[in-house]
């Protein structure tokens, strides 16, 4: 059988760091980066006798993208321990939840080739970051840096729900934008506040049976995740077609190689023997609570994009990618607050912002200039003060070194020439100097009208208003 | 209560504990002994019992999220075995 | 009579009178460890340097008008498993052997802020597990009424400084009877409070549903000031109390009259050495004929608790002690190539041979395939313990039981089959279970002169009633002035 027979089947469990200023059960702070070991305190390098004490803005975010995932969230809750050993983590125990986590049963929709589907969640539950662990170049050893541990995470678990890499793709576009509009979570890939474990297993195509599942572990960002979701896949497959059987196993996804390896041992069967921290009382949830949170929730990308189709008229695709970003949404709002004109500022968030983000591969938080700027600039094209491939150009400035875009266009002398006269003299030059497009014109032939604007536009370095040069010269030829 | 080595064995290795063949030895019988005599709780009925019912007793205790830091890693590393560069070194770790 | 044998409130009494200074109490104890300590063996670390110096500051600034607190430099002694700073804190282990905490647990900063003196940290049983203080790494402490005898365990050192007079009182921990059972081999009075009363932060866990912090004292007076002095709600500990604040000192009134008392039968039964059984039944005939009423009662899941009470302990050992790696403080072996030797090694020398009993018992019962059986059942059994003292507490104020089956036995002649020896804790650990306050209180000595203890069992934050009745019995029968210590070869 060819791979085509084959479906992919993966649930997704992502690990998000929570954006509080303290870690989830001391005071130390969050802050990435730091010296190593200087984020932390005898309670999170576990030192004997220290006791965990539960932050609450930790619950309170949770509840947060319990709701906004249309989760229920439980009315009693508990943490329990993960009994492990690894150098990272300090108590050889991880705080989480087991079995009666804060949210459970909510679900997402995301945008496919066949429509919205909608991604079933089964939990999400709350539970500490682990350390890092430093590798130096010479292999004397490995040294242990415990800032990360504490960190405040969710799990969020979705069901086996997702059936290619694309749709993994929009469910974690998805859920980044939700963490990010509800600002519980920054989802900084490149930092590790935002991480998932893949699960994946193969079916042929009509199955209803579930296949062996792998799971990779840990990821950070897109272009892994699919690569790795498209490497497994295909060794799950050519595992089966060789007559052999899928082994359920962890995996841990190698970037360099392109390839996943087995993590343990197989005699090494891990038996967490969770069980409830005796250290921690229980979280319990009142009706009140939620609905306080719930009112509080802020609009999310689903609804925004429905408004900027109703209200701003944008197309359906425009309202979809703009709000994945809540950096680009807001920056869009902000800048039609300035300007009112939604299409043009939208338009340039398509091409030309997004254009230039790819090229410096840069996040949306990265823009260096202001919605108010932005605005600014769309409001000068529309009172006609430039054309909009000055803007263009002023945009390209603004990337370079952000500011006013009227000092921008000043600075330049690309003030737009709107005066009659002045346009009717280059009009006439351009028209005296290429005799031949003229009688080309005359002939039937129209592309020659855009020639000489375009001569009109070089000889005024594209300062000249493009509608009343078209309609000059109009007028002219057809004297 | 039957236990055999290999189980002692299994969970020597969960706990992180090397035994010596004498030391699996007493602990295999040791523990039949205890777990015999700790399997006796199954002999009380808890038909309307809820194990998670101290969960109604005292619940909500939490710390507000503001930044108290330590500040002191040289006093957090004092006890360390082996540190290096402000970190705890350990053999190396293959990833 | 000497100054080590006064109680701190009498020394306090004779600090109000200007009969005495602190610089003299200070050397009076300080004397008494050099003279003793060889003999009992009952510290790990003696901290007097700079002892006398800070009681002669003191003294000056008495003398100099300033205020201070009421019990500024009085000595005590502090079971070595609560976190000191500066000072070495070892839990009597090979595994903590040159650990000093970088912060102070809670009571400390209780005991340092009303300025009173640390003479030492005193041995136990490797991480509190025993229960006669054979199990230290360092040494085997001895009974101060007779040297062979082991002072029980695992706050052994506490009792026996206490009882020797090396300190006037001390600080001990009790999962499954640690405070009250060497304070009755010792002849001394042991508080283990109510869950929750005192906090555990920095208390090096052993048990952490079960630990609590207490008293141990020459008498129930000192026991309710030194209960003052560390009781109290705390943020550091989620599972610290918020109850109001009392003085304890308040229920120090001699009065049982109507005070109704439950007599369990089950502590009274086979197991129980007959003249502990008698020397028991003989407090409740005193507090009859002081107008209290007796009646048996029972606890029919008394054999059960202690079943419930090694599966839960051990459990929660089993992880709490996970944090000993070998990696960020304590112990490492140096015979390692890689990480798991690491692991394996350091845990392996640097734990005892009980303490690795314990975390495999704890390891197995809640590994899979055994969750259900164990844990997940003894969580259940707990919730009956506890659904029956509810009920006996809606009868009865307190209940009597004696507090260990036998007196001190000889060091070296304990059972070594460990259910046997964990068979000596069934007086003790139903409390621990039930999260309930109890009081172990001297009721006499045995045909060898051994202190015999009894145990006021009350309810929940009910510290006033333990400690009214406690003292009412003390007052009438005067333990102290008829029984000492007679440090026997």
């Amino acid at each position: 059988m060819a791979r085509e027979d084959y479906e992919i089947v993966m649930g997704l469990e992502v690990h998000s760091e929570l954006s509080t200023k303290t870690k989830i059960f001391c005071s130390c702070p969050t802050e990435f980066g730091g010296e190593p070991n200087t984020h932390c305190c005898p309670i999170c390098m576990a030192m004997p006798g220290t006791l965990p004490v539960l932050n609450e803005k930790v619950v309170e975010y949770a509840v947060k993208a319990g709701l906004a995932t249309n989760c229920d969230i439980a009315r009693t809750s508990k943490n329990d321990r993960k009994n492990y050993f690894y150098p990272d983590l300090p108590k050889a125990y991880q705080i989480s939840q087991f079995d009666m986590p804060l949210c459970v049963d909510g679900h997402i929709d995301i945008e496919t080739e066949e429509g919205t589907k909608s991604i079933r969640i089964e939990r999400i539950h709350i539970e500490e970051d682990a350390g890092k662990l430093n590798h130096d170049e010479y292999g004397r050893g490995s040294f242990v840096d415990l800032n990360r541990a504490g960190v405040p995470l969710i799990e969020i678990v979705s069901k086996p729900d997702l059936r290619s890499k694309e749709e993994v793709e929009s469910y974690l576009r998805k859920l980044k934008s939700i963490l990010e509009y509800i600002e519980v979570s920054d989802c900084k890939m490149q930092e590790g506040s935002l991480r998932a474990d893949v699960n994946v297993s193969v079916r042929k195509k009509g199955s209803k049976e579930f296949g062996t599942r792998t799971e990779m572990k840990n990821m950070n960002s897109f272009k892994s995740i699919l690569r790795a979701i498209e490497y497994e896949s295909n060794r799950q497959i050519d595992v089966i077609e060789s007559g052999g059987e899928v082994e359920q196993e962890s995996l841990r996804w190698d970037d360099i190689s392109g390839k996943t390896f087995s993590m343990r041992d197989k005699e090494n069967a891990q038996d967490y023997r969770y069980f409830p921290d005796p250290d921690l009382v229980a979280i319990k949830i009142s009706d009140e609570y939620i609905n306080n949170i719930k009112s509080n929730l802020p609009e999310l990308p689903d609804s925004r994009k429905k408004r900027y189709m109703e209200e701003y008229k944008l197309p359906e695709y425009d309202s979809r990618l703009i709000t994945a970003s809540k950096y680009l949404s807001d920056l869009l709002e902000e800048a039609v607050e300035v300007c009112n004109n939604p299409k043009t500022v939208s338009n340039f968030i398509m091409t030309d912002i997004t254009k230039f983000l790819n090229e410096k591969e840069l996040e949306p938080e990265e823009i260096p200039f202001t919605a108010q700027q932005l605005g600014e600039l769309v409001k000068l094209i529309d009172k006609g003060t430039i054309s909009s491939s000055i803007a263009k150009k002023v945009l390209a400035e603004m990337f370079e070194k952000p500011e006013d875009p009227n000092k921008i266009i000043e600075k330049n002398g690309w003030i737009q020439i709107s005066d009659e006269g002045a346009i009717k003299e280059v009009v006439k030059k351009v028209l005296s100097e290429n005799e031949k497009s003229v009688n080309d014109y005359k002939a039937g032939k129209d592309k020659a009208l855009g020639y000489l604007v375009g001569q009109a536009m070089k000889a005024t370095k594209g300062k000249a208003n493009p509608g009343m040069l078209n309609k000059m010269f109009l007028e002219e030829l057809n004297k | 209560m039957q236990i055999n080595r290999e189980e002692i064995i299994h969970i020597a290795k969960l706990a992180n504990l090397s035994l010596t063949d004498e030391e699996i030895d007493k602990y295999t019988n040791d523990m039949e002994e205890i777990l015999t005599f700790a399997n006796t709780v199954n002999n009380v009925n808890t038909d309307n019992i809820d194990e998670l019912a101290s969960l109604e007793e005292n619940y909500n205790v939490f710390r507000k999220d503001e930044v108290k830091a330590f500040g002191n890693r040289e006093e957090l590393l004092k006890n360390a075995p082996s540190q290096e560069d402000g970190m705890f070194k350990i053999p190396k770790v293959i990833k | 009579m000497d100054l080590y044998d006064l109680t701190v409130h009498e020394l306090l009494d004779k600090l109000k009178n200007k009969e005495i200074t602190l610089e003299e109490i200070n050397k009076s104890y300080i004397e008494r460890i050099n003279e003793k300590e060889n003999e009992v063996k009952a510290f790990v670390t003696i901290t007097d340097e700079d002892a006398v110096e800070k009681a002669k500051k003191i003294d000056d600034d008495i003398k100099n008008g300033k205020e201070v607190s009421k019990l500024s430099g009085i000595p005590i002694g502090i079971k070595d498993n609560i976190c000191t700073k500066n000072v070495k804190t070892t839990c009597s282990s090979k595994m903590l052997e040159n650990f000093v905490s970088p912060y102070d647990a809670t009571v400390m900063n209780k005991i340092n802020k009303e300025n009173m003196i640390m003479l030492g940290k005193l041995n136990m049983d490797e991480f509190a597990m025993g229960a006669s203080t054979e199990y230290s790494y360092f040494k085997k402490t001895s009974n101060p009424w007779d040297l062979k005898r082991v002072p029980g365990g695992s706050s052994g050192g506490s009792a026996a400084a206490v009882a020797a007079g090396m300190v006037p009182w001390a600080l001990g921990s009790d999962t499954g009877g640690s405070i009250r059972q060497p304070s009755a081999f010792c002849g001394t009075v042991g508080l283990k409070p109510t869950y929750g009363l005192v906090s555990r932060f920095g208390l090096v866990a052993f048990a952490s549903s079960l630990d609590q912090i207490g008293p141990i004292t020459k008498d129930v007076t000192d026991s309710a000031i030194l209960l003052n002095i560390i009781a109290g709600h705390d943020e550091m500990d989620s599972t610290s109390a918020k109850v109001e604040k009392k003085d304890y000192t308040k229920s120090l009134i001699r009065d049982v009259k109507g005070l109704k008392i439950g007599l369990p039968k089950e502590y009274f039964g086979e197991g129980i050495n007959p003249e502990v059984k008698n020397a028991v039944m003989n407090v409740a005939k005193e507090y009859e004929k002081m107008g209290a009423i007796v009646e048996e009662c029972s606890i029919s899941v008394t054999d059960y608790a202690l079943a419930t009470y090694y599966i839960i302990a051990c459990a929660e050992a089993s992880s709490n002690l996970g944090r000993f790696d070998g990696i960020r403080y304590g112990y490492r072996t140096e015979n390692f190539s890689n990480l798991t030797d690491i692991y394996k090694n350091s845990r392996s020398e640097g734990f005892g041979k009980e303490v690795k009993r314990r975390i495999i018992l704890g390891t197995y019962v809640l590994s899979s395939g055994y969750y259900d059986a164990y844990y997940k059942k003894a969580l259940k059994v707990r919730q009956v313990v506890k659904n029956e003292f509810k009920k006996l507490f809606e009868k009865y104020d307190i209940l009597l039981t004696p507090t260990s089956p036998t007196v001190a036995f000889e060091i070296g002649t304990r059972s070594n089959n460990p259910l046997e020896m964990y068979l000596a804790d069934i007086c003790t650990v139903s409390i621990n279970i039930g999260g309930v306050p109890a009081i172990s209180i001297p009721c006499g000595v045995d045909s060898n002169g051994m202190p015999i203890g009894c145990q006021l069992i009350g309810n929940h934050f009910e510290e006033e009633k333990i400690l009214k009745a406690a003292f009412t019995y003390e007052q009438e029968t005067k333990f102290r002035e008829k029984y000492k210590p007679t440090f026997k070869k």
